[in-house]
């Protein structure tokens, strides 16, 4: 490659490195609603990416009101999209769990099940409420192009802002996690339910808050993807797979494990793509995947929690 | 699901149509009467004194119910506006409409039902090649006729199935003729998505490209359906640098391909990209401002500039909506209708062997088509031109070069 100097590739290293980060977020913020979900209750969401999808849909909503009622705050409408995609998607997780999940604790296995039926239901919802086709929201134009620190490089602004909301999105689940009463009652109710109980710790309160709040993550991620790409009512199926691949990977339990697999996954697909097909470099990521999950049954980090 | 129904159809024009063939002002040409059942229908098929039953069958839900919507729209108006101007051999058109879903297995045994149980006299439907492989064995089997308006990747004739859209070679060929002609390219990337389509259209386009053209393929490159992240390979592309990006990439990815192109720093003000997948329908999904300056080659554009366009353009939208766009595939599946119509009306009968053998011919032709004129080659493809759009912000295409007609060629040699 002798044509090229080393500033343009010094370049397509730096963004090539971005790319890779970008992919990271992308991943790590699909996965962290999940994460909660499954890692601290069990439950396994297979409605996960419907969640998404309902959130990217809060946002087309938001943008359509605002560009037809309040033209003037274009440019903010993005920030309240992401609140209230939390909320809408947050509120419904709420009342799936009243109504569906908390029968089925005992059943993890039919939660599965259950959780594909509410899937297929949100799927068709979408389609009779905003039509087959898909849609984007009208971004602010503050969220578009790119950024250029020097004439050869380019940063899109739409991935930098990703990464920015991922980084708050985890440190917020760190801090409730870790550093709050709340908190707190969630993690012992994960050890030990019925010692929680015992003293004084409203474990149904706690699952359906829980709930709520993977559900709400999962409501984030879909407004941040309708910067990236559109919206169907198909979409969230696409992320699904990726999202507890991640969540897996990284060890059911473990908030720390699923960044890391999160990172390790998006790097390993970034940089493979990079010499090789896109098809063959998710071909090559599964199989490492595959390989070191047969290794490591329960994933790259666990707790070891009593039974 | 009959869109149409009889008694609507008696309701609104019966009455006066009766009153016009007592006034004589319609020729007998178009009477059931000089068309006995028993003798314009002597396989058994839905067909009476004054019906004749076709089917439509598209993904209404699911993931393709996006492209496929278009599609059996454009077929109901054609329908409609067949059965205005007094149906085919006096007969009035009813639509049984069913959903494929989506789901390949399904469209073989919707098509099952159509042709068995239906009796259907045609069918209007299916979208991707998957789903037409997988109802084509119905179709040969119930010796069934078939109307498939996709723009697909050729390699296919069959008795049972008229194709409307283009095959590859006519969409390909005369594309890389004008990229290379018009903006002197001599390197090109390819990438499309990784199923049947892309892969066969990117393998003649190299072969086209290597052969013909004298020029080099820098990159080829297939991402997995509904895959999200461009990011690697557009920094690959960044490296090779190609005069052109030859892209076929479908369904959401296109979206993001498309965003996430612009949002790198690549534009039609520094880069060439032709691509094969992106219609009216898609520009919806994209968004003009993320397209605009690239082209597409396709055989028809909605702001193509013609007395059969305009008319059309304005009938879709008085039936569907003012907002609705009109891509190459749902104006493909338009004239499946008026082909099926002219082949029947010149074999005076709606069997299909007698159907078919009309439309072997070599001689239906629809000088009323919106793109402009088509002619149905004996190999069941049209004969159509290709036309370059560049795109516009507001979603519309400038049409910057026209064909002249291109034979159909489903089996090119040299290019398999």
């Amino acid at each position: 490659m002798g044509e090229f100097s080393i500033q343009e590739l010094t370049s397509i290293l730096a963004m090539q490195g971005f790319a890779g980060i970008s992919l990271f977020s992308v991943l790590l913020l699909m996965a962290l609603g999940l994460a909660i979900i499954f890692g601290q209750m069990g439950v396994i969401n297979m409605a996960h990416g419907e969640f998404m999808a309902m959130g990217a849909y809060t946002t087309y909503l938001l943008s359509v009101v605002t560009q037809t009622y309040f033209p003037e705050f274009m440019n903010y409408y993005f920030l309240v999209a992401i609140v209230a995609s939390f909320l809408v998607a947050g509120l419904f997780g709420y009342i799936t769990e009243f109504v569906l999940i908390r029968h089925l604790y005992k059943r993890p296995l039919d939660t599965l099940l259950a959780t594909w039926g509410l899937s297929l239901i949100m799927q068709q919802s979408f389609r009779s409420i905003f039509g087959a086709r898909e849609v984007s929201p009208t971004l602010p134009d503050w969220l578009m192009g790119s950024w250029m620190p020097t004439d050869t490089i380019f940063i899109p602004i739409n991935g930098m802002f990703v990464l920015g909301l991922t980084i708050v999105v985890t440190l917020g689940v760190y801090i409730l996690m870790f550093r709050s009463t709340w908190g707190l009652n969630v993690r012992a109710t994960t050890q030990n339910r019925v010692m929680s109980g015992a003293v004084g710790i409203n474990t149904k309160q706690v699952d359906r808050l829980t709930f709520a709040l993977g559900c709400g993550i999962a409501g984030i991620a879909g407004a941040a993807f309708t910067t990236i790409a559109s919206t169907g009512p198909t979409s969230g199926s696409l992320y699904i797979v990726d999202t507890f691949m991640v969540v897996v990977f990284g060890g059911a339990a473990s908030l720390f494990g699923t960044i890391a697999s999160a990172f390790t996954i998006a790097q390993a697909q970034s940089i493979l793509e990079f010499f090789i097909s896109g098809s063959m470099a998710k071909v090559f990521t599964l199989l490492a995947l595959v390989i070191i999950l047969m290794m490591r049954p329960e994933g790259l980090f666990s707790i070891k929690v009593r039974k | 699901m009959s869109y149409f129904s009889r008694r609507k159809f008696l309701g609104k024009t019966g009455a006066l149509l009766s009153a016009m063939v007592a006034a004589g002002f319609i020729t007998s040409s178009a009477m059931a009467a000089d068309y006995p059942t028993a003798e314009v229908n002597t396989t058994g098929m839905a067909v009476t004194d004054d019906t004749v039953t076709v089917g439509i069958l598209h993904s209404l839900t699911g993931t393709m119910a996006i492209s496929e919507t278009g599609a059996q729209e454009a077929e109901k108006l054609a329908i409609k506006q067949i059965n205005e101007s007094g149906g085919i051999l006096g007969r009035q058109i009813e639509i049984i409409q069913e959903d494929g879903a989506s789901d390949w297995p399904t469209f073989a045994e919707k098509s099952r039902k159509l042709l068995v149980n239906d009796n259907v006299a045609a069918v209007f439907g299916c979208w991707t090649s998957a789903s037409r492989k997988a109802a084509l064995p119905v179709f040969e089997k119930e010796n069934g006729l078939l109307y498939y308006p996709t723009f697909y990747e050729g390699l296919e004739q069959s008795k049972n199935v008229i194709y409307t859209g283009q095959e590859a070679t006519q969409q390909i060929l005369a594309g890389l003729d004008w990229v290379a002609k018009e903006k002197g390219a001599k390197t090109f990337y390819l990438i499309g998505s990784d199923y049947i389509w892309p892969r066969t259209s990117m393998k003649i386009a190299r072969i086209h490209i290597e052969k013909v053209l004298g020029g080099k393929v820098v990159g080829e490159e297939y991402k997995p359906l509904g895959d999200t992240q461009f990011g690697s390979v557009i920094n690959k592309i960044r490296l090779r640098k190609p005069d052109v990006i030859f892209a076929a990439v479908v369904g959401g990815s296109n979206v993001a391909w498309f965003k996430q192109l612009n949002a790198a720093g690549i534009t039609s003000k520094n880069q060439t990209l032709l691509t094969l997948s992106v219609t009216e329908d898609e520009v919806l999904g994209i968004g003009g401002e993320n397209l605009e300056g690239f082209y597409s080659v396709m055989k028809y554009f909605q702001s193509q500039d013609n007395p059969n366009n305009v008319a059309f353009v304005k009938a879709f939208k008085e039936m569907h909506g003012e907002d609705s766009v009109i891509g190459d595939v749902t104006q493909a599946a338009y004239l499946g209708p008026w082909l099926w119509k002219a082949a029947v009306e010149k074999a005076g009968s709606f069997d299909v062997d007698k159907v078919v053998a009309a439309s072997e011919e070599d001689d239906i032709e629809l000088t009323t088509a919106p793109e402009g004129y088509v002619k149905l080659h004996p190999n069941h493809h049209l004969w159509s031109k290709t036309r370059i759009g560049q795109w516009n912000k507001d979603g519309q295409a400038t049409v910057v070069y026209e064909s002249d007609l291109i034979e159909p060629n489903p089996f090119p040699e040299g290019y398999q």
